[in-house]
Parts: structure tokens; C-alpha cells; sequence
């Protein structure tokens, strides 16, 4: 049974809608991370999980239980803010035996989860120290461990790495990734911005835009099938090239012309026998771009720009209209005197991506 | 000349004064006393930078010295001297002081407010600020309990003789009385010991818009989220407000306190104007204006009490401000 289930779940503020439709099953003993560019509603989906938003529309279950209307702290679920949200006055040990003497520990169950919580993140030589005088990375455990603490059915996370600085960030993030490893049992939901937190972390993705779920799946399927132009272009860097293209061959594997280099390449998503002369989007990521001389290819430009990153090169096309992103490739190696050139790129059939007005058409019913 | 030129003179020499006297006093600094020239140039510099906070700061200082040194000190050696100033008489105000009982009524007195006024105006502005800030109409709430603040103690105790006024017709109080079944009127004011109770009251109705205005701008500086951390810890509304959000502010709070308690020891108006310290309701401020005039050594003697009284508070105050700031 899911841990946690969302039914047509919708957020309004006033006239203005936030969120709308969300429909998710979360199992437990998941880590899934919420990922989508700033505002649109990855915290407040969180937050009306957590009880601190109130519901507009739909249910909201946890464990089997209808909880719009349970007040937070009976939810079994317990936060982790972004911005720590210590309480400045309390020493460590008091921020985290804070919930527990709420609800009415004894002083022995208090001090052994305190303890249990302490050791598993690090935290004994510093409990009892004010919040003021720890590191940045040493609040964030602290507020991990106030959630330890309170042994909750689902964990949340609200971008907790973004006040870290980058070293700091990576070594968290493997932190919270062995933390999930020996708590198999609990549920986490992590929201992030970022893409590579997300496919690191997750064991299911949730990709959030224009107000709805855009796609859910692991890291893998949202790279090698997205279902939309948004999710093809917010995973991967640098992003999905997409170029305009037609039909011309349609069956198992379709034959796709593009007018930008004048070049048709195969795809290995099948189209219909109704789809010739279709216009589609071809999507191929920089990194899946190979450089030919054969009669397939699917873009022919000049090379712009140049960036040897040693362990792969970029490559940025010249733009042929001024409106579109520039064609990038990524090629593994070193690659000298490519610049002004004109390259002819292909990709393997089985990477080439077709979506037509922004959907996939691999998903097509 | 007429009043409105003299002004704008005096207004104009200040403010060209100023900035001449800064202007000038910096260059004859730099270029007659201590001229970076020649072969003490880096020498010259380094004495001129030495002195020249001090030469900035002259005009403060003098006039510090001018308005609060001198004053202390002047009061003091007056303070030794009889009422008409003519005859030195050493401690002699201070030993009268001591056994006069109605100066010691006055200590106990302003002993009792000291304890209650302050506690309870910030007690009030920090529970009205909580509850009117959540709410739309809290605003108007808000500006109607700090309008106190903008009367004179002397207007304010007008309005509170109304309230006290002996005819249950004016007088709140008595009506209220009146109403609940009580067979005359009583003076409120000639109660004895709860009559400072009342007059306390006039001045926490005044302080507690002020309490009210500095802890509502120090709990909207509280973080939202170590309260919505408290919300999902379980904490109920009253476990927010004393063990998340007071201590928070303890520092304002504290501030808040010792400021209403250092005015406390200053206001002689309300008890002056009301009861003119008759009826067991005697306070220092009021006990030194009883004096002053008719007899000024022991006025000042008192005035040199109030002042010993308020120095710690004084400076607890400050190094708890300079604390908050920090
Ligand atoms: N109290 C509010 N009133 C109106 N709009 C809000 C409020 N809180 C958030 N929003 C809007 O909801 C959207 C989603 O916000 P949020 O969930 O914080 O985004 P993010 O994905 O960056 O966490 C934003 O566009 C924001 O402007
Ligand atoms: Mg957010």
C-alpha cells in the first residue's frame, strides 16, 4: 500500500492557481525528489504534505488516512527547512529533544534518541552548542536530526543543500544519501532545483511545471524517454537539442528530414503510417551528437564556439535563426582546429528523441 | 528683527558654523600645525590623523560637557548648600532626606511602581502585539492603543480624573460601582495604597503602546520557519509563544523593560497633577517638584537620588541595546 497518496491535489491562492491535477502514489521506503525550475510550487506541494498549507482541492493520504483536514504535527511527518529553522535559543540537544518533551517523553527515551540521532550524524562533540556556533553544514545535520528524532513515517526536505556552498553541498547530499541507506524504511521526499541533486538522490523522480506533474519516473527514464520537450530539455546538461523536422518515412524506425542542413537521419520510435509529412521536433542530448561524413545526418553547421574541457569538448553551432538556441555537441576527447569548420552531426537511431506539440511520441496511445 | 528672521539666522550660523569649523579647523591642521612637507612629511601625517578625531569631536564634547557634566556637578555642590544657597551645609539635605517619612514613603513608593508599571505595560504591549498581528483589523487595533503615547502626562491625567471622578455621573469607575449595587461613591484617589495602584495605571495605559510597537516589529523579525518547525514539532499556540518566540525576543523585551523602568523613575506629572502626592501617594520625581523653588538644596539632594537610581538601570539598558544591535 502507497505510503502516501495525492488525489487530484490543487493549490490556490485566492484566483491565482498554483498547482492542479497532481496525482502521485508514493511507496514507502522511497526517495522521491521533487525537481522543477523556482516558483513553480515544488514548496508549497511540500507544504501542504506537511499541513502547513491548507488543501484547495483533492486528498490527501497518508498511511491509509484521509489527513487534509490532521493538523501538522499529527501527520507522522517531520521537516527539514531550507533555512535550517533552528530555534537561535535552544542548544543543540535542546532543538532536538524539543518535540519529544512536547509530546511527553520520559527524560531516559528523550536522551536515548537524542544520543542514537547525535551519533548516526556526527553530532556529539556539539550538543551543547547554541545553533550560532555551528557551520553551516553542522546546522543541517542538526535539523536533519530534530527529525531523526521523532522516528516520523515521511521525511521532508525543502532544498536543503541551497545555503551550502558547492564542496559542502556534494559531501550533504552523500551524507543524505547513506543516511537514506540505513533507513530503509523511511519515506523521504526531497525537493530541489537542482537536476543533478535530483538524479543523484532520487529513487523516483518528480518533475514539476506550468502548475502540474510534467513526469514521474527514475532518473534513467526521464533521461531516455522523456515524455515532453520540458522534461527532455530540464534533465541533462547541457540541454536536448531540439530541431525542427518532417516525416518522411514512417513503421518501426522513421525517417525524419530537416530543413536546417538539409540533412534526414532514422529514429528508432515508431511512427504511423498517418504520420508522413508530420512535423515533429527531433531531440538529440549534445552528448549523443557524433560527427559524420555518411549521408545521414541530422545537422550540418559551423562550429562557433569551443570549449576543451579535457574529458569532452563543446561544441556551439552557429545559430541559423537568430530565435533559436544554439546546436550543441559534446564530444568525448580532445578535438583541435574544429572552430569555423562545418560539421555534419548524427546520432544512433535509438537516441534520437521525436516529440510532436512538446509530447513524446513514443507515449502515444 | 522679527522672531521668524532670528531663526532663520540662528538656523544658517549653526548649520555654516558646522561646516565651517570642520572645513577650517581640518586646514590649518594639515597645512600650519602638522604641513606634510619637507622631511617630517609621513611624520607630520601620522600626528595629524592622530589628532583629528579629536579635533571632530571637540564641538560634542564641549557641548556634553556644557548640558550634562556640568549640571551633575553643579547640582551636586548645590545640593550641599541650604535652601536659599547662601550657607554651606555639607550632608546636611541628604541626613534630612533620610529621616523625613514622607521621602521614605516616596522610595517605597517608586519602589512599587518601578516593580509594577514597567512589567505590566511591556506584559500588555507584548500580548497585544501578538494577538492584534494576525488579525485585519489589527491595525486600527494598534494605532488606538499607541495614541496614548501622544498625549502629555499632564492631558493624560485630565482623562483619568474623569475616569476617578468621585460622581458616578463622570467618573467611570464609580458608575461601575454604582451599577453593581454599591450605595455611594468613594473618592478612588483617597483609597489608601490602591490609589498609586490607579495612578500606575494612567501611565502603563500610556507606556503600553510603546511596548506594544517595538515587540511587534521585533516578533515579525522572528524567522516564519523556526515557528512552523515548532508547529510540526506539536507545540500548541501557547508553547510557540513562550518557548519559541519570547525568548527570541528576550533582548527587545529587556530593552523595552529597563526603558519604561528608567522613565518611571522621571514622571512626576501624573502623581502631581493628580493627587499632588497627598494621600500616601508620593513618589521621588513629584516629592523633588514639591521641593523645587521652596527649597532648592533639597530638591537637587533628590534629584541626585533619582539620578543614582537610574544609572545601573541606565547602563544595563545600553549594553543590552548595543547587544541586540549586534
Ligand atoms: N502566500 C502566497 N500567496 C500568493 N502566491 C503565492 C504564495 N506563496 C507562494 N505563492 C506562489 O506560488 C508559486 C509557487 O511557489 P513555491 O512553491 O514557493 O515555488 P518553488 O517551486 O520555488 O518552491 C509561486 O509562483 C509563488 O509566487
Ligand atoms: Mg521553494
Amino acid at each position: 500500500m502507497a505510503e502516501l497518496k495525492l488525489t487530484d491535489v490543487a493549490k490556490a491562492y485566492g484566483p491565482v492557481k498554483v498547482l492542479s491535477d497532481i496525482n502521485l502514489e508514493i511507496e514507502r521506503g522511497e526517495l522521491i525528489v521533487f525537481v522543477g525550475p523556482s516558483g513553480c510550487g515544488k514548496s508549497t506541494l511540500l507544504r501542504m504534505i506537511a499541513g502547513l498549507e491548507k488543501i484547495s482541492g483533492g486528498e490527501l493520504q497518508i498511511d491509509g488516512q484521509v489527513v487534509n483536514n490532521v493538523p501538522p504535527a499529527q501527520r507522522g511527518i517531520a521537516m527539514v527547512f531550507q533555512s535550517y529553522a533552528l530555534y537561535p535559543h535552544m542548544t543543540v540537544r535542546e532543538n532536538m529533544s524539543f518535540a519529544l518533551k512536547i509530546s511527553g517523553k520520559s527524560k531516559d527515551e528523550i536522551s536515548q534518541a537524542v544520543n542514537r540521532a547525535a551519533k548516526i550524524l556526527q553530532l556529539e562533540p556539539y550538543l551543547d552548542r547554541l545553533p550560532k556556533a555551528l557551520s553551516g553544514g553542522q546546522r543541517q545535520r542538526v535539523a536533519i536530526g530534530r527529525s531523526i528524532v521523532r522516528d516520523p513515517k515521511v521525511y521532508l526536505f525543502d532544498e536543503p543543500l541551497s545555503n551550502l556552498d558547492a564542496a559542502l553541498r556534494v559531501a550533504t547530499r552523500i551524507e543524505i544519501a547513506q543516511l537514506k541507506e540505513q533507513m530503509p524504511d523511511s519515506t523521504m521526499i526531497y525537493v530541489t532545483h537542482d537536476q543533478v541533486e535530483a538524479m543523484t538522490l532520487a529513487s523516483r523522480i518528480v518533475v514539476l511545471a506550468g502548475g502540474g506533474i510534467a513526469q514521474v519516473g527514475t532518473p534513467l527514464e526521464l533521461y531516455e524517454r522523456p515524455e515532453n520537450t520540458f522534461v527532455a530539455q530540464f534533465i541533462g546538461s547541457p540541454q536536448m537539442n531540439l530541431l525542427a523536422g518532417k516525416v518522411v518515412g514512417t513503421g518501426a524506425q522513421t525517417r525524419i528530414a530537416l530543413p536546417e542542413g538539409q540533412g534526414t537521419i532514422l529514429s528508432n520510435v515508431p511512427t504511423r503510417d498517418s504520420d508522413m509529412g508530420a512535423e515533429v521536433e527531433v531531440g538529440i542530448r549534445p552528448e549523443d551528437m557524433i560527427q559524420t561524413g555518411g549521408p545521414d545526418y541530422a545537422y550540418s553547421g559551423v562550429v562557433e564556439i569551443k570549449e576543451a574541457l579535457g574529458e569532452v569538448t563543446l561544441l556551439y553551432f552557429k545559430k541559423q535563426q537568430p530565435e533559436h538556441d544554439p546546436v550543441i555537441a559534446k564530444l568525448p576527447g580532445i578535438h583541435t582546429g574544429v572552430r569555423g569548420r562545418t560539421l555534419k552531426m548524427t546520432a544512433d537511431p535509438a537516441k534520437v528523441h521525436l516529440f510532436r506539440n512538446g509530447q513524446s511520441l513514443l507515449y502515444r496511445t | 528683527m522679527g522672531p521668524l528672521m532670528q531663526g532663520v539666522l540662528t538656523i544658517l550660523i549653526g548649520v555654516f558654523g558646522c561646516v565651517g569649523y570642520f572645513y577650517f579647523s581640518n586646514l590649518v591642521l594639515d597645512r600650519l600645525i602638522f604641513p606634510a612637507r619637507n622631511d617630517d612629511a609621513g611624520r607630520n601625517i601620522n600626528r595629524a590623523n592622530a589628532v583629528r578625531p579629536w579635533l571632530f569631536l571637540a564641538p560634542a564634547l564641549f557641548a556634553l560637557c556644557l548640558y550634562l557634566v556640568y549640571p551633575v556637578v553643579g547640582s551636586f555642590w548645590r545640593s550641599m548648600y541650604d535652601r536659599s544657597g547662601d550657607v554651606f551645609v555639607g550632608m546636611q539635605n541628604y541626613k534630612n532626606l533620610s529621616v523625613d517619612p514622607e521621602f521614605r514613603s516616596a522610595v517605597f513608593n517608586n519602589f512599587l511602581w518601578v516593580l509594577i508599571v514597567p512589567a505590566m505595560a511591556t506584559f500588555l504591549g507584548l500580548v497585544i502585539a501578538q494577538l492584534t498581528d494576525k488579525l485585519k483589523w489589527g491595525g486600527i487595533a494598534k494605532s488606538l492603543i499607541f495614541m496614548p503615547m501622544a498625549i502629555s502626562f499632564v492631558g493624560a491625567s485630565l482623562i483619568w480624573k474623569f475616569v476617578y471622578s468621585n460622581d458616578p455621573n463622570i467618573g467611570m469607575l464609580n458608575a461601575i460601582r454604582i451599577f453593581f449595587g454599591a450605595d455611594s461613591p468613594i473618592d478612588p484617589l483617597q483609597v489608601p495604597f490602591w490609589n498609586n495602584v490607579f495612578l500606575m495605571v494612567i501611565l502603563i495605559w500610556i507606556q503600553t503602546g510603546f511596548a506594544m510597537v517595538i515587540l511587534s516589529a521585533a516578533l515579525r523579525g522572528i524567522p516564519e520557519e523556526t515557528i512552523e518547525a515548532a508547529i510540526l514539532d506539536g507545540a500548541n499556540p501557547f508553547q510557540i509563544f513562550f518557548k519559541i518566540q519570547v525568548p527570541q525576543i528576550m533582548g527587545t523585551i529587556l530593552v523595552v523593560w529597563t526603558t519604561i523602568t528608567i522613565l518611571v523613575l522621571k514622571v512626576f506629572d501624573i502623581v502631581y497633577t493628580m493627587t499632588g502626592g497627598n494621600f500616601g501617594t508620593q513618589i521621588l520625581p513629584s516629592y523633588m517638584m514639591e521641593y523645587m523653588f521652596r527649597d532648592d538644596g533639597r530638591a537637587t539632594a533628590v534629584a541626585l537620588v533619582i539620578m543614582v537610581l537610574v544609572l545601573p538601570v541606565m547602563i544595563w539598558n545600553i549594553a543590552q541595546a548595543r547587544k541586540e544591535m549586534r
